[in-house]
């Protein structure tokens, strides 16, 4: 009680006297114990389990990672891993780009429609628009009937396919890439392309010298996000997808549910996680990871 | 004028097909002339400037440079500078780049790029910022090379949209003094759109007000100020004083002033004035304050009750009120004596002191 007392004054002197005991310190800290906790029980732990099961289940080895590279089923679903999250992310990047423009440039219901088009497809739930997929795609749905009644014979199997997989993985991861290259454009001054016509600029001259790159981040961003998903993308691929371009995680799936090699398939969520945190690290580096987010 | 270079026609701008933002604007505009649209915001000099430049098409009107007609090109074919108050740099390129940006548009020779754009930094004086980005330069640093790269491809126009707004005010007197020097020096047409008229008023040849989509008056800095044509001009420019008054049929030279009676104001009136009420403005600094001495060429005075006083140190500003109208007197320093709040002192005016604008 006595420091209380005697402490009252000091504070009552002015604005600047801020408490700045040792007690006060360790405040902020409490503060984060609760995430920390959280962090390292759901998160460092479970991961810190799978390597190590990697290097120990069943015996002590590197004999999984070896096996990794050197069996070419296994390089070869790790290249398609690559393949198709590149390909998701281009297509997403070539769609996505021209509509995030119409909406960041445009100040009028249209744009505002198109908003709410893309955040009602980014707030429902990917398993839900996965399975729409399915009835689409299915035998019975609407593309086949189309498909027969102009007559063109049996459909096409589009279930089951990595043309499947691929569209479904880019219609879901889509409104990332919109809000991540929206994000940037509405920061675009117009003022800026109004002054590139004053200067003489034409319409397409002006958005190559001067939207373009200012564009670029929005780009860059929602492509890493796009990419790094895709990368780990397993629900859509399983769904959709053919076990002949398997994606890395049925992998993984596959090695726990169906051959119980926890070690074999921590040691391929290893990869997955070096791959994704390599994609990062570069992305760091020249951009910085707290600029994802826009 | 007869010398017209950009020549605005009935030029009237509807958003709403109901109100005119912009309603029958006529303006002549010579060349080489440093012309100011100055009015309160919402008044159209900004969309009248804005349909200069090309970004805006005028709902009806005509716009002509140099006897061609405007209206048809589009923004990126008139050769007309822009200066737009947030600077509006390329953030993605150093100043040199800003600066070369409307000679690489043009397709200008390499060689040519690099003289001009040394020429046209040497012209706002950083030179030795060819290679900052804009975000490493102060806001009047930014200002500078806007108006480079506006100048740069030697435009018929210059067009500037209250380009000093952002900056303080030691930056933007600086700023006022270093564009007309530049004015000089290139003497390139300039419009310049500002709501402050100390700008209009120190940098202009001519000033245009604006009021509410229509222009009041367009005429050099000191005739608006002295002899406005509307009470709108009179107000919005300068400290002013408006008592209300009356011209009677056959008068000759008199003048009937609301609550201070019969006033002769022959050198306002010509002999044939017309009948009718008029407005009645004597600018504070106009007002004298007179001692103990007789003053033969004063045609009024009037008591007055001191109710505040705001000192500028150069000068005094005395607010107060004579019977029911409220004055505003400005004193010289020196003059200003033992005026104070709550004494009554007496002021007076000659028949130059007033001008008389038609209207009640």
């Amino acid at each position: 009680m006595a420091g209380v007392v005697t402490a009252a004054p000091a504070t009552a002197t002015g604005p600047a006297a801020i408490p700045q005991g040792p007690g006060a310190g360790s405040v902020p800290w409490l503060l984060l114990m609760p995430a920390t906790a959280a962090l390292v029980l759901l998160f460092v732990l479970p991961i810190g389990y799978v390597l190590l099961l990697s290097f120990t289940d069943p015996q002590v080895s590197l004999a999984h990672y070896q096996r990794i590279f050197a069996v070419p089923l296994y390089t070869r679903i790790l290249f398609n891993t690559f393949a198709t999250s590149l390909t998701v992310t281009v297509i997403c990047l070539l769609l996505a780009y021209p509509l995030a423009y119409v909406i960041s440039r445009r100040n009028d219901w249209i744009s505002l429609v198109l908003l709410i088009c893309v955040a009602v497809c980014f707030w429902t739930g990917f398993i839900v628009r996965t399975y729409a997929w399915l009835v689409i795609l299915g035998n019975k749905g609407p593309v086949a009937a189309v498909w027969q009644g102009l007559g063109l014979g049996a459909p096409p199997q589009l279930l089951f396919t990595s043309f499947a997989s691929t569209l479904g993985m880019t219609h879901i991861l889509l409104p990332y890439m919109v809000l991540a290259l929206y994000s940037v454009m509405k920061k675009i001054d117009p003022n800026l392309l109004r002054a590139a016509a004053s200067l003489g600029a034409r319409p397409n001259a002006a958005f190559r010298a001067v939207f373009l790159p200012l564009s670029l981040p929005g780009v860059v961003n929602g492509s890493i996000l796009v990419f790094t998903i895709c990368l780990g993308f397993f629900v859509t691929p399983i769904l959709l997808g053919t076990p002949k371009d398997m994606m890395i995680s049925q992998l993984v799936n596959q090695q726990i549910e169906e051959l119980l090699a926890w070690g074999f398939a921590s040691a391929i969520a290893v990869v997955l996680l070096i791959a994704t945190s390599i994609v990062l690290a570069i992305y760091n580096r020249f951009v910085g990871l707290d600029r994802l987010w826009g | 004028m007869s010398d017209s270079y950009l020549r605005l026609r009935n030029i009237v701008k509807s958003y709403d097909g109901i109100s005119n933002a912009v309603d029958d604007i006529n303006i002549d505009i010579a060349k080489g002339e440093f012309i100011t649209f100055l009015g309160p915001s919402g008044s159209g000099k900004t969309t009248t400037l804005m349909m200069i430049a090309g970004f805006e098409d005028p709902t009806r009107g005509t716009i002509d440079l140099d006897g061609k007609d405007l209206t048809v090109q589009k923004p990126y074919q008139r050769n007309i500078g822009m200066v737009f108050q947030n600077y509006a740099l390329f953030p993605h390129m150093t100043v040199a780049k800003n600066v070369a940006f409307p000679l690489r548009m043009r397709g200008a020779p390499r060689a040519d790029i690099g003289r001009r754009v040394a020429e046209a930094l040497e012209l706002v004086g950083l030179s030795r910022f060819s290679e900052r980005h804009p975000r490493e330069l102060s806001g009047g640093q930014q200002q500078r090379v806007a108006l480079a790269r506006g100048l740069v491809f030697r435009p018929d126009v210059l067009l500037l949209d209250e380009p000093l707004g952002a900056l303080d005010k030691n930056l933007r007197e600086q700023m006022q003094v270093e564009l007309k020097r530049i004015h000089r020096e290139v003497g390139i047409t300039m419009v310049y759109v500002t709501h402050d008229q100390t700008e209009a008023m120190t940098m202009s040849d001519r000033v245009a007000v604006f009021n509410q989509g229509r222009l009041e008056q367009v005429a050099p800095p000191l005739e608006v100020y002295g002899r406005p044509l509307t009470r709108f001009v009179g107000e919005f420019i300068g400290d002013s004083n408006f008592l209300q008054g009356r011209i009677e049929a056959g008068a000759n030279g008199k003048l009937a002033i609301d609550g201070i009676g019969p006033v002769c104001a022959a050198s306002e009136l010509g002999a044939g004035a017309p009948a009718g009420p008029v407005h009645v403005l004597i600018r504070p600094e106009r007002l004298r304050l007179i001692g103990k001495e007789p003053r033969p060429d004063l045609v009024a005075t009037v008591q007055m009750r001191v109710e505040g006083t705001v000192n500028y140190g150069d000068s005094l500003l005395v607010m107060g009120q004579s019977g029911q109208i409220p004055l505003r007197v400005r004193i010289a320093g020196m003059e200003s004596g033992d005026v104070r709040e709550g004494r009554t002192i007496s002021v007076g005016w000659c028949a130059d002191d007033m001008h008389l604008i038609p209207g009640s």
